[in-house]
């Protein structure tokens, strides 16, 4: 009887995160081999993805915290690239890194209550809102974008002590710049806050079962309110790190995507920071492999197909994980008060 | 002697079409006014005369009989995007991957025209056509699939296939068809025969034409063929279209199949009636343009044509306005912006109003992930 219980369990345990295991047990294979016939590149090839992971987690925790509270937000692209924009101008015009991260952050905040305006109040159909903010960003960035402007300073990495000299973590996990670290931190702070707070129980009501939560007296407009535009201002963040941290400057559509891909990630994460963080380090990864391919010239593959990967890895995430994730049940649902 | 009541009749008649027609303008008329007014005030802020740009914007795109054909050749691939766009609209899918299926079009049609040779211009032409048409289908195949098999939403998925699209058009472009003439050195294919090319009559491009043709097709199938019903029905409501025993998967896909057609057909013109030949980089944005047309026309076929004239009226008029003006181009872009956050607040503020609602305007679009 007990046994039977205790196999049961072991059932429900593997098919929540069976995937992520098996992925991940690939993953430390591949790791493990990498790292005994060549560990400087493995650690750089690591490093690369836990950085390149970073505006993917940071855009997937801003559509998991709308998405938790019934909000799809479609704009994180447009919210990251007009951050990414503003934190890149503040940087010229103070030379202060710490005023240009905020700029961008606070940006992401401003894009995040437009589409809590549009979503919430307006109960514009929330793809159309999102998209609004996709194309009035590139419009904005591309009508100011001036050609050959550099920021004064990057955000630098930052080697944590003694922890830097562990071999392979220690390079790969305690020698970030800033915003990386941030963002490590951020993934434990939304857990927590969703899964252990009043007001992460209060959201995830709001995204489930909006009309209940109403009945108990939680105001759904407010979560919702609150919700999108603290997502904003992590799209923002997200922003501030492809220019101030990844880059060095602004260039035109410089987000590439990655808005999308993040959504994406969240999905594959099932909602879940803990698990965007897992997916995120994957797509990184693949694109960090994806870069020291193209920059070794190793293989004889045309550089566009190789260009193609992270987007094909997303549809097929996509097509593969939608159906057995479940998304919030009001998700999309703009809410009417009786 | 005229009938009175037979005049009475016919007045009111015209009153209430006028008044329809009004009804179904006001709100875009009122949007691009808005837009014109906040960009005006973009270029006060920063520092240049919005009177100058706007009247050099103009004498650009309508001013002489060269500046109308080049906003005719501009709002041609533009409507098609839109087109694309609405139609699918209609079915409840969202399709911003017009851009990535308009790709393949164009460089499908570019092949044809440069390969194939030996054949008479009125075969030749309607045939690089039609093959860009089937490759911008067959691409669009994908996301609709997608949609009905696993559930992934298109709006992402049309996206990663855009990427995708500009990623294996560039490899064509610059490995198995690129222009090996001597002195070249750019990622582009050769210029397409002379028979494969789609003329212009004077400053009238004949792509134009069948892009106005192919709007009155669409409208046709949409209005009057059994299966545009049951597109119109499952985009209102998939559960009573379930229920009425259409064949909802089906209907999806089909959608997305004829929405990335029409796409198709517009790169196809694109590169037989302007470009020539395919160079990647032609023309990037059509896509969002594509949705910015489709709702400003209200996602009817006819809308989208006086829509895309706009459009297209704006970038054609563009480079002028950045000559004698000195304002960016990219101005055009934050007035596009501007002119689809009016259309889709305007929707919700009739709505609010609890003023009369077209019908059409109960398609929805955000349906979560994966449910349908």
């Amino acid at each position: 009887m007990r046994q039977n219980f205790a196999l049961e369990r072991l059932k429900c345990f593997l098919r929540r995160w069976g995937t992520a295991l098996l992925i991940g047990l690939g993953l430390a294979v591949v790791i493990g081999w990498g790292y005994t016939t060549n560990p400087r590149v493995t650690e750089a090839v690591l490093a690369s993805s836990v950085r390149q992971a970073t505006p993917l987690v940071l855009g997937a925790l801003c559509g998991l915290l709308g998405e938790r509270a019934a909000v799809i937000n479609i704009g994180i692209e447009g919210q990251m690239l007009l951050s990414a924009f503003i934190g890149f101008l503040f940087n010229v015009w103070t030379g202060s890194l710490l005023l240009a991260v905020l700029a961008g952050v606070l940006t992401g905040a401003i894009l995040g209550l437009a589409h809590a305006f549009m979503s919430v109040t307006l109960k514009i159909d929330q793809i159309i809102g999102g998209t609004v903010i996709n194309i009035l960003a590139l419009g904005l960035t591309g009508y100011f974008y001036t050609a050959g402007l550099v920021t004064k300073g990057k955000l630098l990495p930052i080697p944590l002590g003694p922890l830097a000299d562990i071999p392979l973590i220690g390079p790969v996990l305690f020698n970030n710049p800033p915003i990386t670290y941030i963002t490590i931190l951020l993934v434990f702070v939304v857990h927590y806050v969703l899964f252990h707070t009043r007001w992460g129980l209060r959201t995830r009501a709001v995204g489930e079962h909006p009309r209940a939560a109403d009945t108990v007296g939680i105001n759904v407009y407010m979560i919702r309110y609150v919700n999108v535009v603290l997502g904003g201002a992590l799209a923002g963040l997200a922003g501030a790190f492809l220019t101030l941290e990844a880059v060095g400057s602004f260039e035109r559509a410089m987000t590439n995507g990655r808005g999308f891909v993040a959504l994406a990630v969240m999905i594959f994460g099932k909602w879940t920071p803990l698990g965007a963080w897992g997916a995120a380090l994957l797509f990184g990864f693949a694109s960090a492999l994806q870069t020291q391919l193209q920059f070794f010239g190793r293989v004889m593959i045309p550089h566009q197909f190789i260009g193609m990967l992270p987007y094909l890895l997303t549809i097929v995430v996509l097509a593969g994980f939608v159906g057995r994730a479940r998304p919030p049940a009001a998700d999309g649902v703009p809410y009417e008060k009786e | 002697m005229v009938n009175k009541r037979e005049l009475l009749f016919t007045s009111r008649r015209v009153a209430s079409l006028g008044k329809g027609i009004w009804r179904a303008i006001s709100v875009p008329v009122l949007a691009v006014l808005l837009a014109g007014i906040v960009g005006a005030v973009i270029l006060l802020v920063s520092g240049a005369s919005p009177i100058r740009a706007y009247a050099a914007l103009f004498q650009g795109s309508f001013g002489s009989s060269a500046a109308l054909g080049r906003t005719l050749e501009k709002a041609t691939p533009l409507m098609f995007s839109g087109l694309a766009v609405a139609f699918a609209f209609k079915a409840g899918m969202f399709n911003i991957g017009a851009q990535g299926q308009l790709l393949l079009g164009a460089m499908t049609a570019a092949i044809i025209g440069f390969k194939v040779s030996g054949l008479p211009a009125y075969i030749h032409a309607p045939l690089a056509l039609l093959a860009g048409a089937l490759a911008g289908a067959l691409y669009g195949a994908i996301p609709g699939a997608l949609k009905t098999y696993t559930g992934a939403h298109e709006v992402i998925t049309t996206i990663m296939l855009n990427y995708v699209a500009i990623n294996i058009t560039d490899y064509l472009a610059d490995g198995p068809f690129k222009d090996t003439s001597p002195g070249n050195i750019v990622a582009r294919t050769p210029p397409i025969l002379d028979t494969a090319r789609i003329p212009a009559i004077g400053n009238l491009p004949v792509g134009f034409i069948i892009a106005l043709l192919v709007s009155g097709v669409v409208w046709w199938m949409l209005w009057r063929t059994t299966i545009g019903f049951e597109i119109r029905t499952v985009g209102l409501n998939p559960n009573a279209a379930r229920y009425a025993g259409i064949r909802v998967a089906r209907t999806l896909i089909l959608t997305m199949v004829l929405s990335a057609l029409l796409a198709g057909i517009g790169g196809a013109i694109e590169t037989q009636g302007v470009v020539g030949r395919y160079q990647p980089g032609f023309n990037v944005g059509l896509g969002f343009d594509g949705i910015t047309i489709a709702l400003l026309g209200r996602t009817h076929p006819f809308g989208v044509i006086p829509a895309s004239l706009l459009v297209g009226a704006m970038k054609a008029g563009s480079s002028q306005m950045q000559f004698s003006a000195g304002v960016a181009k990219e101005i055009t872009d934050v007035i596009q912006a501007l002119i689809l956050f009016f259309v889709a607040a305007e929707l919700i503020v009739r709505w609010l109003l609890r003023t009369r609602v077209a019908i059409e305007e109960g398609v929805k679009l955000s349906t979560g992930w994966g449910k349908q």
